[in-house]
């Protein structure tokens, strides 16, 4: 009676180093340049090298300028970041997909594209977000630095076996209604600590139906949630995604992994030690109205009155209002915004694009409001263009860019000004997330695509 | 990896932030993450947040403070590292809360800084004493226990393996390496 997360686990373990304790192989190693540097000077001032280079790939995508990449980048500490990226992949025999590449990308965006990710692997990055590689099955988790040195070194993590969480979602989704639609309704029911400790495996029918691109939307929010990493069991759609990818196996291997990946599921009756029950039929399009990803509602609902909410929430919905200029009762639907934002390794692969640019195509972008497209990476962009999706965002008002994490955080030119109210397809609305002072709600793509014509949050259903 | 000074027992000022879900983007905010040190990190600490002259580690009672007491979920967010480091420069040794995230106190083991872990009821009453002024606590490491000079004590249970890379003071790094045998084994077996 084994859950697919132990299975990994358990086919990772390089040694147990004490109760509930192992070390773990690592399959896969991406690095960006925001969490690297200190762990390759680490590597350096010790003498050491990157243990399995060829498991480790590297790209630059948080503080990248979106705008013309012949353009040499502005912000000079910026510029120097990525020079070292730059400098420590080339002296450590790393592969780097730089600025100039055609592979460049959101490090969660690329390394499925590429087909690097795969079933059964145990990935690690210095980055929260990489549940996302959790859609093809794998385990997958954020790292801090130190433990990136650790990995660069050792090739290995050492880790506490976190417990197994089923996330059940089941029935069909309306119209309208999209796979952040429910990842987002998920986290307003369990909470933003509801799943920490956990691995989630994300179960159920209406999981199945997703296509790849919806399920790393899912997973990629795990962290959320609270969550060390977010699963889903692999199948068909896994990989006929995965089919013919340049990092995909090929001939006999690609015929023996699938054999084995279809392995990669938990057993009937398998021990989960929390389990949560989302019914998709009656989720409808959610939006967040506060500054935690669980601060979150329906679009037909109405901004909280803290004073209703039990006594641990109230205050801090409080202070959320308070940051994010919303009344009490005031209906979502129909609140103003000046910005519009899709992109970020939630939302900005080529399904997203096609979806928003079917609600904006022959309209435009309200007067007031200011639209961002950011493809989350370079091949999406280039096959967006190839689809004439760059042509339906130009035509409708949107600013159209290259690949990059860009405003999902703000460390390049893309902020929001102070008081500035945002519709964005991205996973945080903290306080100062997206700029100082700026106001983020979360949502998904067709919902920030209509958004931005409107020039206010609306239902997408009734468009 | 830097190796940080064993952590045994710290006796240390309290400063009090009674807020939920403190995410790591107020702890550091992005304008930060720009550099390739390590050090450096102080200044940024809450940066957004002490621009406001209420905020509470700007209250004379928080000056010089090491142990921060602080509501459910802290760390939350993203996996930056540098929230721990501009914690631990700033001058925090061990952090006191109902619940932390769980990539923040993996940060928290490999930087010589304890995040303890109490039952919200007992934070609200060391919140309390932390309200009325000036207010010391002792955290053990080793004898797990959390202690005031009034008469508050109680005890906590910690990670096992953190607790172990605190107590000693431990290089990580140095220390899987000594695993080389079964590393290699692995690959071997795992082409
Ligand atoms: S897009 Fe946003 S969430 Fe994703 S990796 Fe970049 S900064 Fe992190």
């Amino acid at each position: 009676m084994t859950t697919l997360f132990d299975r990994v686990w358990d086919a990772h373990v390089v040694k147990q180093l004490a109760d509930g304790v192992a070390l773990l192989y690592v399959d896969l190693h991406l690095v960006h340049e925001v969490t690297s540097p200190q762990a390759f000077a680490g590597l350096r001032r010790e003498g050491r090298r990157v243990r399995r280079p060829e498991r480790t790939l590297a790209t630059v995508d948080h503080n990248v300028p979106t705008g013309e990449r012949a353009v040499a980048v502005a912000d000079p500490v910026a510029a120097l970041q990525l020079d070292t990226l730059g400098t420590n992949a080339r002296d450590f025999g790393v592969e780097l997909f730089d600025l100039t590449s055609p592979g460049q990308g959101i490090v969660h965006v690329i390394g499925p594209e590429l087909g690097a990710t795969q079933p059964g692997m145990v990935i690690v990055c210095g980055d929260s977000h990489t549940s996302t590689h959790g859609a093809f099955g794998a385990f997958a988790l954020g790292i801090g630095t130190s433990e990136v040195e650790h990995v660069l070194a050792t090739q290995c993590i050492v880790l506490s076996k976190p417990k197994n969480l089923e996330a059940r979602i089941t029935g069909s989704r309306a119209p309208g209604v999209s796979a952040k639609d429910l990842i987002l309704a998920l986290i307003g029911k369990i909470g933003t600590a509801g799943a920490a400790g956990h691995v989630i495996e994300y179960t159920g029918d209406a999981i199945r139906a997703l296509s790849m691109e919806e399920r790393m939307t899912v997973c990629n929010m795990s962290i959320e949630a609270g969550a060390r990493a977010g699963m889903i069991a692999p199948d068909e759609v896994t990989f006929a995604y995965l089919k013919d990818r340049p990092r995909a196996p090929t001939g006999q291997s690609w015929k023996s992994g699938v054999e084995r990946w279809r392995a990669l599921r938990s057993d009937p009756g398998a021990h989960y030690d929390t389990q949560v029950q989302l019914d998709a039929s009656q989720v409808g399009p959610q939006v967040t109205w506060g500054t935690t990803p669980g601060m979150v509602a329906d679009i037909g609902g109405r901004v909280p009155d803290p004073a209703k909410l039990p006594e641990p929430e109230r205050e801090a919905a409080q202070r959320a209002l308070e940051y994010m200029g919303l009344v009490p009762g005031t209906r979502l639907e129909g609140i103003p915004i000046d910005r519009v934002f899709l992109g970020s390794c939630t939302n900005a692969r080529i399904e997203d694009l096609r979806a928003a640019a079917n609600v904006v195509r022959g309209r435009h972008v309200a007067s007031r409001v200011r639209a961002l497209v950011v493809p989350g990476s370079q091949r999406v962009k280039a096959q967006a263009e190839q689809e004439g999706l760059d042509r339906v965002f130009r035509e409708a008002g949107f600013e159209w860019r290259n690949a990059g994490c860009s405003m999902c955080l703000g460390m390049n030119a893309d902020v929001l000004g102070a008081g500035e109210r945002c519709a964005a397809t991205s996973n945080r609305n903290f306080e100062g997330r997206q700029g100082r002072g700026g106001r983020t709600h979360l949502m998904s793509p067709v919902m920030a695509a209509a958004a931005a014509i409107e020039g206010r949050l609306v239902d997408v259903r009734a468009w | 990896m830097v190796t940080p000074p064993p952590f045994m027992r710290h006796r240390g000022k309290v400063a009090a932030l009674p807020r939920a879900n403190v995410d790591t983007d107020q702890i550091v905010p992005k304008q930060f993450l720009k550099g390739v040190e390590r050090t450096g990190f102080a200044a940024s600490l809450f940066f957004d947040w002490r621009a406001n002259p209420d905020f509470e580690l700007n209250r004379p009672a928080a000056q010089g403070a090491t142990i921060l007491l602080t509501g459910p979920n802290f760390g939350c967010g993203s996996s930056r590292e540098h929230a721990v480091w501009a914690l631990a420069q700033y001058g925090f040794r061990a952090i006191i809360a109902p619940s932390f995230a769980d990539i923040f106190t993996a940060n928290c083991y490999r930087n010589g800084v304890l995040p303890v872990r109490l039952p919200a009821g007992e934070v609200d009453i060391l919140m309390r004493n932390a309200s009325r002024g000036s207010y010391e606590l002792v955290v053990d490491l080793a004898e797990l226990r959390v202690t005031d000079e009034q008469g508050f004590s109680t005890s906590f249970s910690a990670d096992a393996y953190g607790r172990e890379l605190l107590l000693r003071g431990l290089d990580e790094i140095g220390r899987t390496l000594l695993e080389e045998p079964s590393i290699a084994a692995y690959e071997r077996s795992h082409p």
